[in-house]
């Protein structure tokens, strides 16, 4: 009796959460002349819509501009989040602990204070409508040197020793002793950071104007608030489904370390 | 030895000076930058002119940004009760012997990792008055539609009722971790003293999660003072204001009418009011 319950209520949440989703990539694949009429079964899928957005809006632009943005800022946050990490947890040097004090503090300022002051910086250097804009300000993550510091710490001290008695230097030490020990680290800061990327909207809708420029949120966003998609449901669904599948596809990998890494950090999307 | 002491000090600069460079250029930068902007008038065109405190006199008495603050206490008030209850009644039923827990899971977690961008324009889809599945479910049972985005007292909620259904895996993983953290031997001891399950409820598990509830109440507010893209793409922040953000707000100072003294001060108040909401919930649910 009581199992019945639990049951009941976690098939009702799944269902909840991902009946929105199923209806999307439904209506995404129907054919625009079945409109409103016919059943789920009787249907006729096609993927008129997905050319239909290809056809309507830069998207294939889009898409190639999010890789670029969120795979370079991943790449950039994993090794500078990682030597800094390293730093603070094997090296000696004066003034450790106060880097290590100022990666803390950095993580309570509320991003809304600086965003303007940031936006200014972007239009001052010249960056508006183009890549450094999207990238350079999330070059380095304070939440990345945090779990690298934490990872690092646990490695024994005399693998660096060894490695030092024959000659190795610390940047090699921590491309080919330490990256291949922290491989859960490491995919977890990669997931989070290219999830984040990959999902923001707010910063690219400040740094970008033109539509060449634009990354798929924004893309998505001025389509279907623009009016650009003229009401058509099903294009502007193909459209959103085109955002989801790469970070779908991660999360059908990952997803334990989706899951584990943003519940561990607090960081949500 | 000390030039194997300064060797090392070198090593160790080397490593940390690109995430100082990067921290002067765009964190203490525009920090810094910010307190300049807002006492300062700037059109980004012509050069910057100074206005005193006039940013923050228009702020006091600017009805919009204070309606703005006004939506996200609307927004919290139905945010957070809603999260707490369901994601612990969820984590709960989790948190007992059952199949497929995983697939579970990661079915709760799934719009968790979806662009908030998509999540809105799906939401605004169901939402619609005419075609959305809300007013669809309700007609069949005989109910009239209801304007869920386009009337001013539900707009809100509306918004309100779809970011607790984005967050809630999140928070459910949070609870889960919370009631697992709970020793097993606490719920023997009431065994033998003949409690019922709510007792238990009420005096073992809510207590021990304090901690967990903590959490998910500030990381809730946090949500709650970033909203934008929710009302931007549902609503405009309409109908009269009703779903104005703080953000969106800010977002339309400077872009609209290139304000920028006037929206760094808005991120400015909106930063020291998190600092402050924040503080005190962690004061109210920390004590005892």
């Amino acid at each position: 009796m009581k199992k019945l319950a639990l049951y009941l209520i976690l098939i009702c949440a799944a269902v909840s959460f991902i009946y929105p989703f199923l209806w999307m990539a439904f209506i995404s694949l129907r054919s625009v002349g079945d409109a409103g009429a016919g059943s789920f079964l009787s249907s006729f899928f096609t993927l008129q819509n997905y050319k239909a957005v290809f056809m309507e809006i830069p998207i294939g632009r889009a898409l190639l501009n999010s890789a670029i943005v969120a795979l370079s800022t991943t790449a950039s946050v994993i090794f500078f989040s990682s030597l800094v990490g390293y730093a603070l947890a094997k090296l000696r040097f004066n003034g450790r602990e106060t880097v290590f004090m100022i990666v803390l503090l950095t993580m309570m300022i509320p991003g809304q204070l600086t965003l303007i002051p940031l936006y200014t910086l972007i239009v001052r250097l010249g960056w508006i409508d183009a890549y450094p804009a999207l990238i350079a300000p999330w070059m380095i993550s304070a939440m990345g040197i945090l779990i690298f510091r934490q990872t690092f710490i646990s490695i024994p001290d005399d693998l660096i020793e060894a490695a030092r008695m024959e000659g190795c230097g610390e940047l090699r030490i921590l491309t080919s002793i330490f990256w291949p020990l922290s491989k859960p680290a490491m995919v977890t800061v990669g997931i989070i950071t290219f999830m984040n990327s990959w999902n923001e909207v707010l910063w690219p809708m400040m740094v970008v104007r033109r539509q060449e420029m634009m990354t798929m949120p924004q893309m998505i966003t001025t389509f279907s608030v623009g009016g650009q998609s003229g009401g058509e449901l099903g294009v502007e669904m193909a459209a959103s489904m085109l955002l989801i599948i790469p970070i779908l596809a991660a999360y059908a990998f990952f997803q334990k370390y989706f899951i584990e890494g943003i519940a561990s950090t607090g960081i949500k999307g | 030895m000390t030039t194997g002491d300064e060797r090392k000090d070198a090593i160790g600069y080397a490593f940390t000076a690109p995430y100082i460079l990067f921290l002067l250029v765009f964190t203490a930068y525009p920090l810094l930058f910010s307190f300049y902007l807002v006492f300062h008038s700037w059109d980004l065109i012509t050069p910057p002119e100074y206005v005193g405190l006039k940013n923050f006199y228009f702020l006091m008495h600017d009805t919009d940004f204070w309606q703005a603050l006004l939506n996200t206490l609307i927004f919290l008030a139905i945010h957070i009760p809603a999260q707490v209850v369901f994601s612990i009644m969820i984590a709960m039923a989790l948190a007992e012997k059952i199949v497929a827990k995983t697939f579970f899971r990661a079915a709760f977690f799934l719009p968790v990792i979806i662009s908030g961008a998509v999540v809105t324009i799906l939401w605004a889809k169901l939402y619609s008055t005419d075609t959305g599945i809300f007013n669809q479910l309700l007609g069949l049972a005989g109910i009239a539609p209801v304007k869920w985005l386009t009337s001013t007292s539900l707009a809100m909620p509306s918004i309100a009722v779809m970011a607790t259904w984005k967050n809630m895996g999140f928070y459910i993983v949070l609870f889960l971790a919370g009631l697992l953290n709970i020793p097993a031997h606490l719920y023997e001891v009431s065994k033998i003293e003949g409690t019922t399950r709510w007792q238990d409820f009420w005096h073992i598990t809510l207590p021990l999660l304090r901690p967990t509830m903590l959490l998910v109440v500030v990381l809730s507010t946090f949500g709650a003072f970033s909203l934008f893209i929710e009302p931007y793409v549902m609503t405009g922040g309409g109908p009269l204001n009703s779903t104005m953000s703080v953000v969106l707000y800010m977002y339309k100072h400077a872009f609209l009418f290139q304000h920028m003294g006037y929206a760094a001060t808005i991120g400015f108040a909106l930063a020291a009011i998190i600092l402050l909401v924040v503080l005190i919930q962690k004061k109210y649910l920390d004590s005892d």
